[in-house]
């Protein structure tokens, strides 16, 4: 039986009232600090002549921007200039978060094979990638790009209207229509119906004993949900072709080397991390659960897979988590390589409008932003996981 | 208690900024050296050997301006700063001049608490193309891929260009010097773009062989190039100011870095203000009678900076063109020492 909570009572000998006041003090001395910050960087602004404010995001930019998914003219204004960044910044991090994942993963449960081989490789790799600086590695990585590829006039074309260059690879990409909303209707429908023939084949799993295929039945529903949303939307087909000019290849949507460098770069360098928080979390699973297995007959992949795996996943995500938010902040190291990110586009924006510390804190508040909703999602995943084992 | 208190109080006077208008130049004679911000590596304007000597133009005007203020030419600290830094330093008091390749504009003059004291080199923003892409003019370019720096008046430029003559040329912006001629020279980008003088320096310095890039002809913009202060000390801003004065009016008047003591004995009077033998100006300044004489005895005039660092006989072989005096066609026209 818990001792009865002490009433509060408002004198200097109630331990509950000292700590109240500690604690409003420690609130104000912070904000005071952080006010002191704000009123004396603006004063020494004011007095220096140097103009600040917001305001700016409103001008147009004035710059292009190399690579994008959306268009963008330079006659828009710094604020759209600064969402393409933020875009092209989650392009690279969300397509290297999921590719640093799966090798990952493949490398760490590859450190414990019984094959020599195998462990020797994933061993190597592991502890290549993860001691050499992660800009040196994006600076080879490009260099190796831009030397091995063929120059722009002897540009490679293994297929006709695809070109493979120092350009990047070119290819002929649809034109954005509105029908093309259908398609993604289409796809999210077929989301559902993956979603339910999941669930009727763990029933049937679960019921008789043999298991229907589900990963390859659930892509073909999503990809069918698709195309029918294409059909319904009129089958626009129109493509934006990739057109030889005298001097270079214009058009159509293109894969440059500066992406191509940041996501290799990244993948294989946060990869060598994961690979090692996945090697732990697998070695941190029981020994007797791998007994069991064995008990029970399990190949060796189907016990990392169904056993091991599954139990080692509470282990496993809080790293990761940090791995997956110091890969996002990494991006911001594209700048060295071209690649035309948040932290590129702010560069530009700074050095055009003087504005230093309004660009760089919309940028720290973009990294913020994204760091603390991938820590909430694998957060929330860390949760479900940790239930499901029981 | 009270011990941590007296920390603390120290701590928060020792972070408290302090004012700087108006005490530049007793700074700098307190510290006995001239902090000047330069370009990391631009050969020609600033640059370094590898024994660490510093040369280029941008070094010049730097140590004419220590020649005149405390007396000799190698009382100078270099700062090599890259294109997204050199602000930010002069602003928060880091260097005291930026003598660094900087083009003087509305923007820069007006928002960021400078002010650029006047034109060391009158430049333009051009391309540079390797001779086997058969490119002859900038009109060729269309949809080109091309390398740029990051942090400079270029992106802007290349982009105004590009749209009035509807070009559609795609930048690559680098954040570093070194970056950006590398992809260049590996043949990422179809041309390079930069301030003119920064072509000839990178063409003449980074390029396996010079021959094999062109400078094409047009030039897209003004770049006039000069040294920058901090904003609301006008006594150093005008010494900064009329140290590159005197410099142009010694080559007008013919006075150089081997004539100069005979020149003090010239019975001219426009000398001798020069000099100071006849007038002291220099006291008008907050500086003594030679602070005209010792730069251009340790440093050399105008036509002298820039025939050694960039001019025909120079790895750069710039031609003098717009920077030549006014009297010979040029631009360059400084008010009269008086």
């Amino acid at each position: 039986m818990e001792a009865p909570s002490k009433p509060f009572r408002w004198s200097w000998r109630s331990a509950k009232f000292r700590a109240l006041v500690y604690q409003i003090a420690a609130v104000l001395l912070v904000v005071a600090a952080g006010w002191y910050l704000v009123h004396n960087t603006l004063a020494n602004m004011r007095v220096r002549g140097i103009q600040s404010g917001y305001d700016f995001l409103r001008q147009p930019a004035g710059f292009a921007i190399s690579e994008s998914l959306f268009e963008f003219d330079s006659s828009e204004t710094y604020f759209r200039a600064f969402l393409i960044g933020l875009s092209n910044t989650l392009r690279v991090a969300i397509v290297g978060i999921v590719l640093a994942t799966l090798l990952g993963a493949l490398i760490g449960i590859g450190r414990l094979s019984r094959n020599f081989l195998i462990r020797s490789l994933c061993g190597a790799y592991v502890e290549t990638f993860r001691n050499v600086p992660l800009l040196l590695q994006l600076f080879m990585w490009y260099f190796i790009l831009t030397e091995l590829l063929p120059p722009i006039d002897e540009a490679l074309q293994p297929i006709p209207h695809v070109f493979f260059s120092k350009n990047g690879l070119q290819y002929p990409i649809p034109v954005w229509a509105l029908d093309h909303v259908w398609v993604a209707a289409g796809a999210l429908v077929g989301c559902v119906g993956a979603w339910a023939w999941r669930r009727f084949a763990r029933h049937r799993r679960e019921a008789s004993g043999s298991a229907p295929p589900v990963v390859l039945p659930a892509l073909a529903i999503v990809l069918a949900g698709g195309f029918v949303g294409w059909l319904a939307g009129g089958a626009p087909s129109a493509l934006d072709f990739p057109e030889k000019t005298e001097i270079t290849v214009v058009g159509g949507g293109a894969v440059t080397p500066e992406f191509l460098t940041v996501l290799v770069g990244l993948t294989l360098y946060t990869a060598s991390y994961i690979a090692e928080i996945v090697r732990g979390g697998i070695q941190a699973v029981a020994h007797g659960q791998h007994e069991a297995a064995a008990a029970l007959g399990l190949a060796r992949s189907q016990e990392v897979r169904l056993v091991l795996l599954p139990q080692a996943l509470r282990v496993i995500i809080p790293p990761i988590t940090s791995q997956y938010l110091n890969l996002t902040k990494n991006s911001s190291l594209a700048v060295a390589v071209g690649y035309p990110d948040i932290v590129s586009i702010s560069t530009t924006t700074l050095n055009q409008t003087g504005r230093a510390i309004e660009a760089i804190s919309i940028v720290m508040l973009c990294y913020l932003t994204m760091s603390l909703l991938t820590a909430t999602i694998m957060n929330w995943y860390n949760r479900r996981a940790a239930i499901r084992e029981r | 208690m009270r011990g941590k208190l007296a920390i603390g109080a120290a701590l928060v006077a020792a972070i408290s900024g302090t004012a700087y208008a108006g005490k530049t130049l007793d700074t700098i004679k307190q510290r006995g050296e001239l902090v000047c911000g330069v370009n990391t590596n631009l050969a020609g304007f600033s640059s370094a050997d590898s024994q660490g000597n510093w040369t280029g133009l941008d070094v010049d005007i730097c140590r004419a301006i220590a020649a005149s203020i405390l007396g000799d030419a190698k009382k100078v600290k270099w700062v090599p700063l890259n294109a997204s830094q050199r602000f930010t330093a002069l602003q928060s008091g880091e260097v005291d001049v930026l003598s660094r390749n900087t083009t003087w504009t509305l923007t820069r003059d007006a928002s960021l608490g400078l002010e650029f004291t006047g034109i060391t080199y009158f430049d333009g923003q051009g391309f540079m193309v390797p001779v086997k892409s058969k490119v002859t003019s900038a009109k060729q370019l269309k949809g080109a891929t091309v390398c740029v720096q990051s942090g400079t008046t270029t992106e802007k430029n290349l982009n105004d260009y590009s749209k009035a003559n509807n070009l559609g040329m795609k930048p690559v912006v680098f954040e570093t010097f070194e970056a950006t001629n590398k992809a260049y020279f590996s043949g990422r980008c179809q041309a390079y773009t930069t301030d003119a003088s920064g072509l000839a320096s990178i063409r003449n310095k980074e390029a396996d062989k010079p021959d094999d890039h062109l400078i094409l002809p047009e030039l897209i913009s003004k770049e006039p190039l000069g040294p920058a202060v901090r904003r609301g000390d006008d006594d150093f801003f005008t010494i900064v100011k009329w140290v590159v004065f005197a410099l142009l009016e010694a080559e007008e008047y013919g006075i150089t870095q081997a004539n100069v003591d005979q020149m003090k004995a010239s019975t001219d009077p426009v000398v001798g203000r020069i000099l100071g033998t006849s007038e002291d100006t220099g006291k008008l300044l907050g500086l003594d009678k030679d602070w005209a004489y010792r730069p251009l005895k340790q440093v050399g005039n105008y036509g002298e900076i820039f025939e050694r660092n960039v001019g025909p006989k120079s790895p750069l072989k710039l031609p003098r063109g717009a920077n030549n005096l006014w009297s010979k066609g040029g631009l360059q026209y400084a008010p009269p020492v008086r």
